[in-house]
């Protein structure tokens, strides 16, 4: 909403400096955006009077112009204009002018003549045709304004008012208009409201005779003001009226048109003009459209109606889309005789259906679905016919129609100052209250406050609180700490996540945030099987792009771009990991019921037939550069797995195993799952050199996915202490050879077994293969150490422990080496 | 036998003193008084001496022996000394050069903040709640006093999800956790919830479709406005040293009344105005306000007996405010010279 103090102060006085106003009207709840100070990048420029116009010596396209400005002498400029003669009172920019857009004017000379300003037109002075319905606009600007020679050009043609922009929100729509920010201004500031009824003389006529006004919806239209204007004079309005449109942002086009604008700016009151020899039957049915109905709005549109949508029709046909916007053929035309007004309350939410279903949103829509006074229609109307018999634009009938359905009781509200302060904490006397809500219109009685009909926002006590808090200063109202003792600590899960965080910094990984929605591509990209679950995605209807379309059923694809944006960007490094969701549509058997939990607050219950997807926290991990390679990434998984107390890991080749959709996404030779007592808790890996490729990364890159609720559930919070040992180890190392396919973990196992209650610990230090070693074997190398807790170990048996090693690593085809 | 073992003692102390290497010294430690050394061999010869004499020689070979032995670990000391002194010089070593470093990462500046305000908070007693990010309009909307039509949902450009008629969406604030604890918890209730909320903005240097809220809800007996000015205050003095000043201004959100929107001294003026906050002297930080009855008596809380605050902050504007990061992308872009920073 932008406001013109000039208009503003026809209500209130303000002359304080404007940086003032706008800070106590931000304070008090009209926040201010800014102000624009009309013509303030013009400078230096004057009214001038054409003295003479007389040919150019040099130049067959210039003149030469003596000019009155106002001083002791005339002045010369020199100007290409053709529209100007002797006589002319124009625009003179003078030597050291400033122009819209930073242009300076000096004087010089043009092809040999002293010229010592320039005339402006309507574009230099930024301005249009809109502004200035008469003057040429390809030339100079002739001016027709009741002016003196000399005066300073803001003053002049009225580029001298101040517009204040300001942001109201949704639930102060008294606010979208002058009178609306007067009242508040004169609130704020404790000064007088000034609002006089409207009234207009009118001449004698039946309006009854020609027109007929029926409401067959009488919920949706609660009232309709109808009056008529005869014998019309379509021109441009008046200067003042064009100004104060101007200032509002609003583009003056008719005196009929502009003055329906301009009492919705004044009294944000929408109203409609249009012509009468287009009503047929002279009829006008507010009324339901009928399915498949059709109309062509101004806008050139053709619109089809659905009968939830409400009209304003003649005997035949739709006229205008109610509370929306008018038909095409409906409008003002130049041949125009007789103008119908209407001034109508629509209700709101019936507006906002239509607007949205339609796609069509008007100043009178927004107005209407925000909600307009519904008190006010008769009032506009007069309003409307008092400045159409101001600016002499026609004949108003003295007679008008009023079809008003409103329920008047106004609403209200328990006036209870000690509840007031109470709740906010204040000690504010009864009397001030009682000020401040009836500086805002409010009034009392019977121990109730009573809300003016503009202020649809007003419902319980707290609203009447705001209303005293605004006023009073919320910036007045103390602050205080609040009592009473709490305790707060962290849930399991916060701890566990804290733990794991912590645990990913320090061993050297940098937090990432990324996107919770990805592209669809993502799925081949990463090479999902086409029948993998990890396809079945939470979609988003309305997205900003292809590339945030669909919620992630995998984090993975999110780490590769960041893996891919830093490889690109030539960070020879990078160790990432991040701990967010996936987003996994619901199976279908489990319908979602939501407010169960209200139950037992015995509250309605709100039934959905859809599932709401569950939401499981992952920890991924990336890493490229540097020594990264498999098993620096096991390393730190097994590290993290370590620091969550979590044991007996079991790690298979992903290839063999479909619980993770995402194992095409690696390597498959160098990838793995990771399985606790059965449950498989992550997956991580070299990442496939196809993916790399896809990704354009041209590095090996290392990628984990742990999941987050299955760590949580394998993780040992018990920690109990051993005690020291008393007696010394025995250590045997052992140099085995074996199949290249037989992996370690089976060596170990053995070992393991073979040993038994004594082994204390199991240390592989070598694997090797080529020279010395047969082709498709290794050799690999451990160190045991055996302990027993009762006395010191003896030769013997170690011994016979390693025998009983051997013994079991045979049967698995492995042999000590020669 | 006088005169051999003076002469001994002698060459012995000559010896010594040009000796200059610690195996040297050794070297004559078996020479003089090794079980083969010349002393011994002419102790072995005492038998031959008198019975007066054998006193006053024995004697004398003590002395001498006692003598050597001494010299020699004079001589030992200092020569170790030396050698110490030596080593410790060649062992000398450039201490600017750069330590051997141990990995370690970085959290992100997001979680710092987070972190910083989760604890502010804990001190006063509040718990963190966690909330779905993928919910229904009515935990989003109309529990919180937006029903359908309300003309303040159009300002929350939400993201809808496919095949569910506009009734499951991604979050647009995470007010949505206040009803799902309220429907859960008894009052008294003091919580905190951070978490990720969505619109529908287009990507550029202030504006992302995802984003970061901390909410915070407290229901009590006896809750006032000037409760929740004392809570914001005492959390903005932490955050930002107990010279910042906040600026309270009457807003309108549906679930609160009053509603207002909370400033804070400019980061860079102070609060005189400057270009960073567009001569306002007050840059604008979160909404707040006093817990709507309505919203209380749709969590089937009585208004009549409890009362509450709830506010929202932005957690991006406050990482870019304490970091001077001027561009919200480098947040989600996770460039590792920016990570390495925080």
């Amino acid at each position: 909403m932008n406001l013109s103090m000039k208009w503003l102060n026809d209500y209130v006085e303000a002359d304080m400096p404007i940086k003032d106003y706008c800070h106590a009207l931000t304070m008090s709840g009209s926040k201010v955006e800014g102000y624009e100070v009309e013509g303030k990048e013009i400078t230096n420029v004057v009214v001038g009077k054409i003295l003479s116009k007389g040919p150019h010596e040099n130049a067959d396209a210039l003149f030469v112009c003596q000019v009155d400005i106002g001083a002791d002498a005339p002045i010369q400029i020199v100007t290409n204009a053709k529209n100007v003669k002797e006589g002319d009172i124009v625009p003179v920019a003078l030597d050291g002018a400033v122009l819209p857009g930073g242009f300076k004017i000096k004087k010089g000379k043009l092809r040999g003549v002293e010229s010592f300003g320039m005339f402006c037109g309507l574009d230099t002075l930024g301005l249009t045709s809109h502004d200035f319905p008469y003057a040429d606009p390809e030339g100079v600007f002739v001016i027709e304004e009741d002016c003196t020679i000399g005066q300073d050009i803001h003053s002049a043609i009225g580029l001298d008012d101040t517009s204040v922009e300001f942001e109201i929100t949704s639930n102060r729509p008294d606010c979208l208009s002058v009178i609306g920010l007067a009242r508040e201004t004169a609130a704020t500031f404790g000064k007088a409201l000034t609002v006089k009824e409207p009234d207009f003389k009118g001449v004698d006529g039946d309006i009854n005779s020609m027109l007929k006004v029926d409401i067959h919806n009488t919920e949706k239209c609660q009232r309709y003001c109808a009056g008529i204007v005869k014998n019309v004079k379509i021109e441009p309005s008046p200067r003042w009226m064009r100004e104060r449109l101007r200032a509002s942002g609003v583009r003056p086009i008719n005196n009929f048109v502009d003055i329906t604008n301009y009492v919705m700016l004044e009294y944000g009151q929408p109203m409609h003009a249009f012509d009468l020899r287009y009503v047929e039957g002279s009829h006008i049915n507010v009324r339901n459209a009928v399915n498949g109905e059709k109309i062509v709005t101004l806008d050139g549109v053709e619109r089809e109606l659905s009968d939830d949508m409400l009209v304003i029709a003649d005997e035949k046909k739709p006229v205008a889309v109610a509370g929306v916007m008018g038909g095409e053929y409906s409008g003002i035309m130049e041949d125009t005789t007789t103008v119908v007004f209407e001034s109508a309350y629509f209700e709101p939410s019936q507006v906002r259906r239509t607007s949205k279903k339609l796609r069509m949103k008007s100043d009178a829509s927004s107005r209407y679905e925000k909600g307009v006074d519904r008190l006010i229609s008769m009032t506009c109307l007069k309003r409307a016919f008092e400045l159409v018999e101001e600016l002499g634009a026609g004949e108003v009938l003295n007679t008008v129609i009023d079809c008003d359905y409103t329920d008047k009781t106004p609403a209200s509200v328990e006036f209870n100052p000690a509840w007031i302060n109470e709740f906010l904490g204040t000690d504010i006397s009864e009397a001030d209250m009682k000020d401040y809500l009836g500086r805002l219109g409010f009034t009392f009685a019977d121990g109730k406050v009573i809300a003016p009909s503009f202020r649809i926002d007003i419902e319980c006590k707290a609203d009447i609180a705001e209303e005293v808090a605004r006023i009073y200063g919320y910036n007045n109202i103390p602050s205080t700490d609040f009592r009473g003792v709490a305790r707060a600590e962290y849930t399991a899960e916060q701890k566990f996540v804290r733990t794991l965080r912590n645990a990913a910094v320090s061993l050297g990984g940098y937090e990432i945030a990324t996107y919770s929605f990805v592209s669809p591509k993502y799925f081949d990209k990463i090479r999902i099987a086409e029948d993998s679950k990890l396809r079945n995605v939470v979609r988003i209807v309305n997205p900003l792009g292809e590339d945030t379309s669909v919620m992630r059923t995998t984090t993975i694809p999110s780490m590769l771009d960041v893996l891919a944006f830093n490889y690109n960007n030539r960070n020879e490094k990078a160790c990432l990991f991040e701990i967010s969701k996936e987003y996994l549509p619901a199976a279908e058997e489990k319908p979602y019921i939501n407010g169960d939990t209200l139950a037992c607050n015995g509250n309605k219950k709100h039934r959905y037939e859809y599932s709401l997807p569950d939401e499981p926290q992952r920890l991924t991990i990336g890493m490229y550069g540097g020594d990264a390679d498999f098993y620096t990434m096991k390393g730190m998984v097994e590290q993290l797995l370590d620091e969550m107390r979590i044991s007996d890991v079991e790690y298979y080749r992903a290839s063999d195993c479909d619980v993770f959709g995402e194992k095409n996404a690696f390597h498959p030779g160098r990838s793995a799952v990771l399985v606790r007592n059965g449950v498989h808790i992550g997956i991580m890996g070299e990442v496939h050199p196809d993916v790399l490729e896809t990704y354009g990364l041209g590095t090996k890159a290392y990628v984990a996915k742990l999941c987050i609720p299955e760590l949580m559930e394998a993780a040992d919070e018990k920690i109990t202490y051993s005690p020291l040992p008393k007696f010394p180890a025995s250590t045997r190392d052992l140099s085995l050879i074996c199949d290249d396919d037989v992996p370690v973990a089976a060596l170990e196992k053995a070992i393991k077994g073979a040993v038994g209650k004594i082994l204390e610990k199991v240390t592989l230090f070598d694997v090797y293969k080529g020279k010395q070693i047969e082709d498709g074997k290794k050799s690999v190398s451990y160190s045991i150490s055996m302990r027993s807790h009762e006395g010191t170990l003896t030769d013997e048996q170690a011994d016979a422990a390693m025998k009983r090693v051997l013994k079991a690593l045979a049967e698995i085809g492995a042999e000590l080496r020669a | 036998m006088k005169e051999q073992l003076e002469k001994i003692e002698l060459q012995a102390k000559q010896e010594l003193s040009s000796c200059t290497e610690i195996k040297a010294l050794d070297e004559l430690r078996i020479k003089y008084l090794g079980k083969k050394g010349e002393l011994t061999a002419i102790l072995k010869q005492m038998g031959k001496l008198s019975a007066e004499e054998r006193p006053v020689i024995g004697q004398l070979a003590n002395q001498v022996r006692a003598d050597i032995e001494e010299a020699l670990n004079s001589k030992l000391a200092a020569l170790k000394s030396e050698a110490q002194a030596a080593k410790i010089k060649e062992e000398s070593i450039d201490i600017t050069l750069p330590g051997k470093k141990a990995p370690m990462g970085k959290l992100h500046p997001l979680t710092r903040v987070e972190n910083e305000i989760r604890e502010i908070f804990m001190g006063m007693g509040f718990e963190i709640a966690d909330g779905p990010e993928i919910d229904d309009d009515y935990h989003v909307f109309e529990a919180l006093n937006l029903p359908p039509d309300h003309p303040a949902r159009d300002t929350q450009d939400t993201f809808y999800i496919d095949g569910t008629d506009e009734t499951v969406l991604l979050r647009t604030q995470t007010s949505s956790v206040q009803v799902h604890v309220m429907e859960n918890q008894k009052p008294p209730i003091r919580i905190i919830s951070p978490g990720r909320v969505f619109r529908s903005d287009a990507v550029d240097a202030t504006h992302s479709p995802l984003f970061h809220q901390i909410e915070g809800l407290v229901i009590d007996k006896g809750i006032t406005m000037s409760d929740l000015k004392g809570t914001l205050d005492m959390l903005m003095k932490k955050l930002y040293g107990a010279d910042c000043k906040l600026r309270f201004r009457p807003h309108h959100f549906p679930f609160t009344e009053p509603s207002c929107e909370v400033d804070i001294s400019c980061f860079n003026c102070g609060g005189c105005g400057c270009s960073m906050c567009k001569d306002e002297g007050y840059i604008e930080l979160l909404g707040a306000g006093m817990v709507h009855p309505k919203v209380l008596e749709n969590c089937g809380i009585d208004p009549e007996v409890y009362s509450g605050f709830a506010f929202g902050l932005g957690l991006e504007r406050m990482v870019m405010g304490r970091y001077d990061i001027n561009d919200l992308r480098l947040l989600y872009e996770n460039d590792v010279r920016f990570l390495e920073q925080f």
